[in-house]
């Protein structure tokens, strides 16, 4: 891909103030708690620099959030993760919300002050893991009806329900809860979906007790059916949200469907607003998709993958429990400067993947991260 | 590597090791403990973390059992183990063994003692044994030794003499093997005293090892159940004595704070810290004190605490675990519901990163869940927690005090 250029147009970057005074919108708002900031814009493609201002500081987008699923990025600290650059990641209300509860954290000062993490976070509604987690589980106009895997008592998982537990969460980013169908499906599901989807982010909206404090996004659906899509996305951008993710996709679809579905997604939203493709990680796919005028991405494979001893490089990845590791006194990656690939080399690591000795696994999961949030959307990839 | 002693009463020694590593520069304080790894690593722990920890030990104790199988990496290395393990500046005690993980008996001949690595069974002849140590470079190390000096779960004089007689004869060996290479001679070897329960092969063991050049002495086969607590310290007193005042003594196997402090006032010098990497294994955090001159106000308050912590109701509230290692009195079990919607530290007035940023609630929601970050945050807490308690002694010897934490710690040991 060429390396993009700042924007030829004569149009300045706008300042925030006047970001979050232009978005469209009916009747009087709470002051906006989020405000983007286009800094360059590439000629060629539709790739963008930006500058995101949440309630807990300011990301550089495009930006890579980790997965710190029940409140931990796994064996990292939060002053590691800090000090990696990292100023947003993910926490999943399903998790959170069962162990150890929103009413729990909500004393312990929202999900920031239980893990003591001052950087950004968002979360996800909950939804697309009780579809995936959960053998039982039935979808309603009401909402998403489960059995607790804890104590088999039935749940019900309304939008209502879920905005409630992620402003108990306290995060800066809350996403709606959709009706997540798998991107293979077709027929009239797929379509029930999307304007399922549309009438509970009406619901989640209007549950939203915090929006000066918590911003609640919107999720795109409507499979891969362009028509679908474009209804979503026509009626969902007529509602007051302060940003978009395009949902329902990287799930077994090919390659080109995917590609197919994101641009046409971003062709269809405001410029002046995030879009987040929920669930993109692969490096390849992030070059891509920021190509395509994405700005946020959030993947579990570079975390997951660090605890098989799998470490990425840019020529893919390294599994560094294989015999070929043991007499490689190289570091992972010569040009990488984490903390990891600073001190360490493949054998090391090698030797102690073998052993039961966790820091191996940190090793590696911290050099996976910056890797993601370094990497494909380092500091130098935009202008 | 020179050793001078400040203070010496009643058993104890205090002082300073001088001259030590390759440049001759580093110092190491008595009565100390040096950091615990496990394949040269601090359990759970990278540099970045192991480094937010105060007063981490000068010495790290590698175990050879961990690294043997490595041999072949190292020896291609060539860089040492230091280096390797990304620890270029620590100082190194190699022991032979994991004192958490004991190893199975029945595998010492007159020619070769076992090791258990991962990938099994390691037979180390003393030329075998000498060249992985030449590969590791270490500063100090164990020399290869018979340990074994029961017959079943009892001592047996007879398997005692032998444990004395081999290790000897190792010692003989692996000084003669070490005189022959450049590399082994700038490593000091620390001398084994066996014997098992028995006094007069303790005895020999100590007076015969002294009579070598070694740099330090190690007393092996004093941990464990096997021993009472009385013939335990009347050994290890009787050990200690016999051993020339100015050289190192360390003991493997103990840990706990209130057998540290006995050890310490029979002789010993220097301990392993892989206490607090159990304490951590069963998600529980140090929480003793050692404060021997608090507030007064608080040793009221903590007097009352303690009452309240007897209850039976805490015991069926724990949420069930298998434990190999019983908890001991010194520790708090971060997995009990109390602790659910306790947001306090782990240990109030602990300045640990743990302590600092994080609550009980937290822990115990990472120990619920299973999370990794539990292992970190509980050894980062126990091994600075550990450390401090050395730190204590030390101040307490110089302050003729050692007595008042003594009685401090034997009132928690119940």
């Amino acid at each position: 891909m060429a390396a993009p250029r700042e924007s030829q147009s004569t149009r300045s970057p706008e300042p925030m103030a006047a970001v979050a005074a232009s978005a469209a919108g009916p009747g009087t708002r709470a002051p906006a708690a989020l405000a983007l900031r286009v800094v360059a814009e590439c000629g060629r493609s539709k790739a963008r620099a930006c500058e995101l201002r949440l309630p807990h500081g300011t990301v550089a987008t495009p930006v890579f959030m980790p997965v710190g699923t029940q409140g931990t990025m796994k064996g990292v600290t939060a002053a590691q993760l800090d000090s990696l650059g990292c100023r947003i990641c993910l926490g999943n209300t399903y998790h959170l919300g069962m162990r150890p509860g929103p009413e729990l954290i909500q004393k312990a000062g929202g999900l920031h002050g239980f893990m003591n993490w001052n950087q950004n976070l968002l979360t996800d509604s909950g939804g697309f893991q009780m579809v995936s987690l959960l053998a039982l589980s039935e979808v309603t106009e009401e909402g998403v009806r489960f059995r607790s895997p804890y104590d088999g008592t039935e749940i019900l998982l309304s939008p209502e329900k879920s905005v409630e537990i992620q402003n108990a969460l306290g995060s800066d980013i809350m996403m709606q809860l959709d009706d997540v169908v798998s991107s293979t499906l077709t027929g009239s599901r797929v379509e029930e979906a999307m304007h399922r989807s549309i009438r509970w982010l009406d619901r989640c909206i209007s549950a939203n007790r915090r929006p000066d404090q918590q911003n609640l996004f919107a999720i795109i659906q409507g499979g891969l059916d362009p028509v679908l899509r474009s209804k979503c996305l026509e009626e969902m951008t007529k509602r007051d949200v302060p940003g978009f993710a395009i949902g329902g996709l990287s799930g077994g679809e090919s390659k080109e469907q995917f590609w197919k579905m994101v641009t046409l997604s971003t062709d269809q939203l405001p410029r002046e607003k995030p879009r987040y493709l929920m669930g993109v990680g692969y490096a390849t796919d992030l070059v891509v998709c920021v190509a395509l005028g994405c700005d946020m991405f959030d993947c579990v494979f570079p975390t997951r993958t660090a605890r098989f001893g799998s470490a990425l490089v840019p020529t893919g990845n390294l599994q560094l429990k294989k015999k070929q590791f043991a007499k490689d006194f190289q570091p992972i990656d010569e040009a990488c400067t984490c903390p990891t690939c600073q001190r360490h080399t493949r054998a090391f690591l090698h030797a102690l993947l073998h052993s039961n000795n966790t820091a191996a696994l940190h090793h590696v999961t911290t050099h996976n991260i910056a890797y993601q949030v370094w990497g494909p959307l380092g500091p130098d990839f935009i202008g | 590597m020179k050793l001078s002693l400040s203070k010496v009463a009643q058993g104890y020694r205090l002082g300073t090791l001088n001259n030590l590593g390759r440049k001759g520069d580093r110092t190491m304080e008595f009565p100390g403990c040096l950091l615990y790894t496990r394949t040269g690593s601090a359990p759970h722990l990278t540099h970045d973390t192991l480094q937010v920890i105060s007063r981490v030990p000068v010495m790290t104790q590698l175990t050879l059992s961990s690294l043997a199988e490595h041999y072949e990496v190292l020896e291609e290395y060539k860089e040492g183990i230091g280096k390797f393990i990304g620890m270029p500046e620590s100082m190194f005690y190699c022991s032979l063994h994991d004192p958490v993980n004991p190893c199975p008996a029945g595998y010492v001949t007159n020619k070769s003692v076992s090791v258990w690595g991962v990938g099994g069974r390691l037979e180390m002849t003393a030329a075998k044994f000498m060249s992985v140590q030449q590969a590791l470079q270490p500063d100090w190390f164990q020399c290869l030794s018979d340990g074994e000096a029961l017959c079943g779960e009892v001592f047996s004089a007879k398997r005692a003499r032998k444990s004395v007689d081999r290790s000897l004869a190792f010692l003989d060996e692996c000084l003669k093997l070490q005189e022959q290479s450049e590399v082994l001679r700038s490593c000091v070897m620390i001398g084994v005293i066996e014997g098992g329960d028995i006094l007069e092969e303790r005895l020999r063991s100590a007076r015969e090892t002294a009579k070598r050049p070694v740099g330090g002495f190690l007393l092996d086969g004093f941990h464990g159940d096997a021993m009472t607590k009385e013939t335990r310290l009347q050994l290890i007193s009787a050990v200690t004595a016999e051993l020339p005042e100015d050289k190192p003594r360390l003991i493997c196997g103990i840990g706990q704070p209130d057998e540290v402090l006995e050890c310490i006032e029979a002789g010993v010098d220097l301990f392993e810290s892989f206490f607090p990497y159990q304490v951590t294994e069963r998600g529980c955090a140090l929480s003793f004190s050692f404060d021997y001159q608090p507030n007064p106000e608080d040793t009221l308050l903590q007097q009352n605490g303690e009452k309240e912590e007897g209850e039976i109701g805490d015991c069926i509230d724990k949420v069930t675990t298998t434990k190999r290692v019983p908890e001991t009195s010194f520790e708090i079990n971060l997995k009990e519901k109390k602790y659910r919607d306790d947001f306090g530290p782990v240990v109030e007035g602990c300045s640990c990163y743990c302590c600092k940023n994080h609550s009980r609630a937290y822990v115990h929601h990472l120990l619920v869940t299973n999370e990794l970050l539990a292992g970190v945050l509980l050894m980062i807490h126990n091994f600075q927690h550990y450390f401090g308690f050395f730190c204590a002694i030390r101040e307490a010897l110089r302050k003729d005090r050692l007595g008042q934490l003594k009685e401090l710690i034997c009132r928690q040991a119940s």
